[in-house]
């Protein structure tokens, strides 16, 4: 470990340790809430082969996550294990963006969402993977192979959607319009984010904004589709724990089984 | 419910991958897609899920030219008796060497 | 695929029919492998097409009850093992409807089959799944018996369906392995757990005595199907397996099974079982089970609502063939 590197864990730093947590939780429930978004559609795809696709996208997802909670757990004890940090809080606990609580809808919101959503943890693993915290880098270096895969699975799609039939860039269009309002979640940076960034220049927020929008401007001309207008972000925070009410009923689904019976192993 | 006339077969590919370690590639099997470049997506997809792999390639079923069974004496036969062509033929000092 | 040019012989148009179908069984009796384009037997080729959609689609249908656990599975590593799982029967799926293929049937035309309803795919995927206990019973019972079909497949007598079912097996071990780790998690948990798994048991134990299909005797396709090696073993010599295994097995988790009649014939070394209930299998089978109206309407509501999808990816293609053929 190099001397410019931060160490997390003493007690000078419990505020940036704090920081860090949070961050970390942001970014691994963002990975939970999508990943068990994805595995709604296994069985129900448009074709067997987009049927195994998204699943392996989920796989990953539901993999950072887990990889993630563990990490958290390593380094305090009292947040239990992973399965309690995702099967045991409440919505008002979990810090994931408002994008990828939104419901599956139809293939062309599942894939702009996917769009919006790679392309910002492709940029912002890009520079994470050379931070000055090892847990971080350490994680980006290895996801970000991960989402770059996922970017180009969807982005193929975009293209498809866009240029294929009126219908198909008619849905593509109104969904790229519907979530628009929650990608200026993304890319402002969380109050956690903040102070790492201010104490040891984790990410440029900046630079990950302008190489966002300039990807998806190409992308989306390339798929003759527009970039909405609007600049209206939603009320909604999810990193400020300010959720939509979908997030509550994702959850009440996923850790039924587990909070039926508190105290099994399974 | 009689799929509409709009919606027609996804062409046929054949996928060829190449696994970490292994020297050429092998036909792994074939994949429905309709046009390469998802193709080679989805061939990655459902042929590389547990396997590490280098690299893929996709070829149009239809590309492909396969010889006739019966085709099979005239053309296969006539190599089996060509046993200079096997290494087994040549005797070499110690026959323990190269085989 | 393109015919060949070269050296094509005539010696094989000449012969009769009567001497082609007996040199290809006994090509089959010297247990020869057949491939796609050499000559078969019509009736050959249609077992074959309506064993292997059959299998393909039960690949297919076999997702959802499985799938129905996926957003409520209780710990990230079961959630995680869960849609690996259910994702292998897609591709299992795919590796079958690839090796159909082979007959000259295309994938949209079998697929369809199963969406009308005229072609059918395994009885028990049409059982409810109501409680977690059933992934683990799903994996253990359901995939084992699988798994003793499909090793006898792996050897019958057509390449492209033997091959497929040969990576099939090699990736269905963790599937059982994972049913039987839940399970054993289940019989080892609180009171509750123990309840669930016997609950689930009870459910699943004659039902997937079915799926080896109909005793001997009252089998139409068993004797056709081992003539022409795709068959290796009988319906009733791969259930007396299942049993002998699993009777053991269960004994091992702790749980009843329900078959008061069942005892280990010492004179024979098998177990065995008392009267399998058929009248519910054929029940089933003729549409009345308990979830074959939600199992197809949920693959018809795929295959609708995916259609525009494919649509555009039609059309892409189109679109950009022709812009690659202007530059």
């Amino acid at each position: 470990m190099t001397s410019n590197r931060v160490e997390h864990g003493g007690a000078a730093h419990t505020s940036s340790r704090k920081a860090l947590d949070h961050f970390v939780l942001e970014i691994a429930d963002d990975a939970l809430v999508l990943g068990h978004r994805l595995s709604e559609w296994c069985g129900h795809g448009p074709t067997i082969e987009e049927d195994i696709a998204l699943s392996n996208i989920s796989l990953d997802h539901l993999g950072q996550a887990q990889c993630l909670y563990e990490l958290l757990v390593e380094n305090d004890a009292n947040y239990g294990s992973a399965d309690k940090l995702a099967f045991f809080r409440d919505s008002f606990e979990f810090r994931n963006c408002i994008l990828v609580e939104q419901e599956n809808g139809d293939f062309a919101q599942t894939i702009v969402r996917q769009v919006y959503f790679s392309a910002y943890y492709y940029f912002l693993y890009e520079q994470l993977s050379s931070c000055p915290i090892s847990l971080l880098s350490d994680f980006a270096a290895k996801a970000r192979k991960e989402v770059s895969y996922h970017l180009r699975h969807a982005g193929e799609w975009i293209l498809r959607l866009g240029d294929g039939t009126t219908e198909s860039k008619a849905r593509a269009q109104a969904a790229i319009v519907q979530l628009w309002p929650f990608v200026e979640e993304l890319l402002a940076p969380s109050e956690a984010a903040s102070i790492l960034i201010a104490e040891s220049q984790v990410f440029e927020p900046s630079t990950v904004s302008s190489a966002y929008k300039q990807y998806l401007e190409t992308l989306l001309s390339e798929a003759t589709l527009e970039v909405p207008s609007s600049t209206a972000a939603s009320p909604l925070n999810g990193r400020q724990l300010k959720h939509s009410e979908h997030l509550s009923q994702l959850l009440s689904v996923m850790q039924s089984t587990a909070r039926a019976h508190p105290d099994a192993l399974w | 419910m009689p799929d509409t006339d709009r919606e027609k077969e996804t062409p046929l590919w054949e996928v060829f991958v190449q696994e970490a370690g292994a020297e050429a590639h092998q036909h792994a099997g074939s994949i429905h897609a309709t046009d390469a470049e998802l193709a080679l997506q989805n061939a990655r997809d459902v042929f590389a899920r547990r396997e590490t792999i280098k690299s893929i390639w996709v070829v149009p079923s239809h590309a492909i030219t396969s010889s006739q069974p019966e085709d099979e004496p005239a053309l296969f036969d006539a190599a089996s008796d060509k046993i200079y062509r096997h290494p087994q033929f040549y005797k070499t000092e110690k026959a323990s060497d190269n085989d | 695929m393109v015919e060949g040019h070269f050296g094509r012989t005539t010696r094989i148009r000449a012969m009769s029919e009567e001497q082609r179908t007996k040199d290809f069984l006994s090509r089959i009796d010297a247990k020869e492998t057949i491939e796609p384009k050499e000559w078969m037997p019509e009736r050959y080729r249609e077992q074959l097409v309506r064993m292997m959609s059959q299998h393909a689609h039960s690949e297919i249908v076999g997702m959802l009850p499985e799938g129905n656990w996926i957003t409520r599975a209780p710990s990230l590593r079961r959630k995680i093992a869960l849609i690996a799982k259910v994702q292998d029967e897609a591709g299992h799926g795919h590796y079958i409807y690839s090796a159909v293929e082979t007959l000259g049937v295309s994938r949209e035309e079998v697929y369809r089959k199963l969406l009308d309803g005229s072609a059918k795919y395994s009885h028990i995927f049409n059982y409810p799944t109501t409680s977690w206990a059933d992934i683990g019973m799903i994996g253990w019972l359901v995939d084992g018996a699988a798994i003793i079909n499909q090793t006898m497949l792996a050897r019958c007598s057509y390449g492209p369906y033997a091959r497929a079912m040969l990576r099939i097996c090699k990736e269905e071990n963790f599937h059982k392995k994972q049913g039987m780790e839940i399970v054993s998690r289940l019989c080892r948990g609180t009171a509750a757990q123990k309840a669930m798994a016997q609950e689930s048991f009870d459910r699943w134990w004659w039902p997937t005595l079915m799926m080896f299909g109909l005793p001997d005797e009252k089998s139409k396709n068993t004797a056709e199907l081992m003539q022409f090696g795709i068959k290796l073993r009988s319906n009733d010599e791969l259930r007396q397996r299942f049993i002998d295994m699993n009777v053991k097995q269960a004994q091992e988790f702790g749980l009843t099974i329900p078959d008061p009649d069942l005892y280990f014939d010492e004179d024979s070394g098998h177990w065995q079982i008392g009267p399998i209930p058929w009248e519910e299998f054929f029940e089933v089978l003729k549409g009345n089970g308990p979830c074959n109206r939600e199992r197809l309407d949920a693959k018809i509501r795929a295959h609708e609502e995916g259609r525009w999808v494919r649509e555009a990816a039609s059309a892409f293609a189109e679109k950009r063939a022709k812009r690659r053929a202007k530059q």
